[in-house]
């Protein structure tokens, strides 16, 4: 499975999960053509976040409103719970700080759908295992010393940050290969990626 | 090139208000402005729905000729004609464009050289100190006597950027969208410095004679100095290295003498020169201190999102990354502002090394962008 094919499942899952008329945040939004999507399938207020100047020349031809931003910064530009959803899809393994962003993710949107590159795949673990060289994949098509991956990590990984920082994954999605079962059950051996979805853990009372 | 299109020739013209006390312009200063002329052109045709009108503003030396040329010998066209005319960005066969001279200028609209019609000579010193605001309101005058119940857009650099960010304050249901660039909600201690420094080279030439100065013996070698300063900060170290770099203008060596001898000096010089030819010393004044007391924040108390409350527009906030005079930055805090009003805002840092002046040359870039949001604004797909 390919990281566009990946990509794609993992939006149709997120389209999913939107609800209509919402406020939505797309970081790392591309060309807009996802917000453009969501607005006319389910009528969200939509906003993106892109980094790239030429990306945004087409955000705005699509309509779409888009921020000139950087996901390394803090979102300053959103107040605590602006948004009702903060989508980030298979960006948190390219950003400096990983754990950073998905404090602020949490805390700019009431519901964060993030979706993650699993490198605890099992045909990493075996390219890994068997030529000692670090996995070249479909999922992961890069060099060691090209890749803009600079954090991968596996869905256990994930699922651990997100306890250390006080996240709830209130469900997950493994994005499966042709056999869903395996993934389903066993996602960090099984699924190339995985989408959570999270929410900032309420105080106790 | 197109050798068979028409160049577009565009008229000036005059509006005329404030005749009597009633109709006087009221001031931020507390004054009113009595027989005011604004100078300004239209391109394009206004559409049966009223739609299609954009009225562009211009920056400190601007003026209403925003594109295409008076006559068809003019060897320059106006001010902005690679964003605004026929086919481009801007473009005329689509949109209503206006473009009027601001108040306080010389270039056809009531200012300091205007005969006071109380005393039958020029204001100089004795005009009012006017503000970003007051420009905007006699533009508001101007508007309305077009008949335009609805901007599609206002858009600006500089300080025309400020102008588009008080319509949108000041005249919220008038503006569906607003297009600052390369601006700030409020001037930054270092350009009010800078325009402190202008203003003082201007006040040390002995021609100026507290601004009561001949017309034929103005201070000119003051207005050089204040506009060869402020040149150097509408461009950046990159664009003067890449454009001058060391050279020598007129030798291959140095004079070891003080004339001139980089082309840098040379050019600074040229652009002095070229600017007291067309440009009032006291409308300098009056533009550089009106731009020095904008601060949206200042009046809701440093709070620039509940300055910005009254705002209804559809926003595009475009900056430039070699601009120091009003750096990315300073477009953020407006973006921030917008964004916390739950305001529609887009905006891009658009990558130049031309410094501030990017937004009078990166039309590749910037274009296309304002293109694309104007015909969603027109379209209504936003």
């Amino acid at each position: 499975m390919t990281a566009e094919q990946i990509r794609r499942r993992d939006l149709d899952i997120v389209a999913a999960i939107i609800e209509p008329g919402t406020r939505v945040l797309d970081l790392g939004c591309g060309d807009g053509t996802f917000l453009r999507q969501l607005h006319q399938e389910k009528a969200v207020d939509g906003l993106g976040v892109e980094i790239d100047q030429d990306m945004i020349a087409c955000c705005i031809e699509n309509g779409i409103s888009v921020i000139h931003g950087n996901l390394d910064d803090p979102l300053d530009f959103a107040e605590d719970g602006d948004f009702d959803f903060v989508i980030l899809s298979q960006t948190l393994q390219q950003v400096r700080y990983p754990d950073r962003l998905l404090r602020e993710i949490v805390r700019v949107g009431r519901r964060a759908i993030v979706s993650v590159i699993n490198f605890g795949h099992l045909p990493c673990r075996w390219r890994l295992l068997v030529s000692g060289r670090m996995p070249e994949t479909e999922t992961i098509p890069y060099h060691w010393y090209d890749t803009p991956n600079i954090h991968l990590g596996t869905v256990n990984d994930f699922r651990q940050l997100c306890r250390k920082l006080g996240i709830t994954v209130v469900r997950e999605y493994p994005v499966g290969t042709r056999f869903q079962l395996p993934a389903r059950l066993l996602p960090n051996l099984f699924a190339p990626g995985c989408v959570f979805e999270l929410e900032k853990r309420r105080k106790e009372h | 090139m197109n050798h068979t299109s028409e160049p577009l020739l565009t008229i000036p013209r005059d509006f005329r208000f404030g005749e009597n006390e009633a109709d006087a312009l009221e001031l931020d200063c507390g004054r009113k402005l009595q027989d005011v002329n604004l100078r300004y052109e239209c391109v394009g045709e206004l559409a049966p729905d009223g739609g299609n009108a954009v009225l562009i503003l211009h920056a400190l030396s601007g003026d209403a000729h925003v594109c295409g040329r008076h006559t068809p010998e003019d060897r320059k066209p106006g001010w902005w004609d690679d964003m605004v005319g026929p086919g481009k960005p801007i473009d005329t066969n689509r949109y209503f464009v206006i473009c009027s001279n601001v108040l306080g200028s010389c270039a056809g609209s009531t200012g300091p050289r205007s005969i006071n019609p109380a005393t039958g000579k020029r204001y100089n010193l004795d005009f009012p100190v006017i503000t970003i605001r007051d420009m905007v309101r006699a533009q508001k005058r101007l508007i309305d006597h077009l008949g335009i119940s609805r901007l599609l857009s206002v858009v600006g650099g500089s300080m025309g950027g400020m102008q588009a960010l008080e319509w949108a304050i000041c005249y919220p249901e008038m503006v569906q969208s607003a297009i600052p660039i390369a601006t700030t909600a409020q001037l930054s201690p270092q350009s009010i410095a800078f325009d402190w420094v202008g203003r003082e080279a201007i006040k040390y030439d002995p021609n100026w004679k507290n601004g009561d100065y001949e017309p034929d013996r103005v201070p000119d070698q003051g207005l050089a100095t204040a506009r060869m300063l402020a040149h150097i900060t509408y461009l950046s170290d990159e664009s003067m290295s890449r454009k001058f770099g060391r050279e020598l203008q007129e030798h291959d060596e140095y004079g070891f003498d003080f004339q001139r001898d980089f082309a840098v000096e040379s050019y600074l010089e040229h652009q002095g020169r070229r600017f007291v030819e067309r440009f009032d010393a006291n409308s300098y004044f009056y533009i550089t201190r009106a731009m020095d007391y904008f601060d949206l924040a200042e009046r809701a108390d440093g709070n620039l999102a509940r300055a910005l409350a009254p705002a209804q527009a559809d926003f595009l906030v475009v900056s430039f990354s070699s601009d120091w005079l009003f750096p990315t930055a300073q477009s953020r805090a407006i973006v921030h502002a917008l964004l916390k009003n739950r305001l529609k805002v887009s905006f891009c840092e658009i990558e130049s090394d031309y410094g501030h002046d990017a937004f009078l040359l990166e039309t590749d870039t910037l274009g296309p962008m304002v293109s694309a949001f104007l015909r969603n604004q027109r379209e209504g797909r936003k």
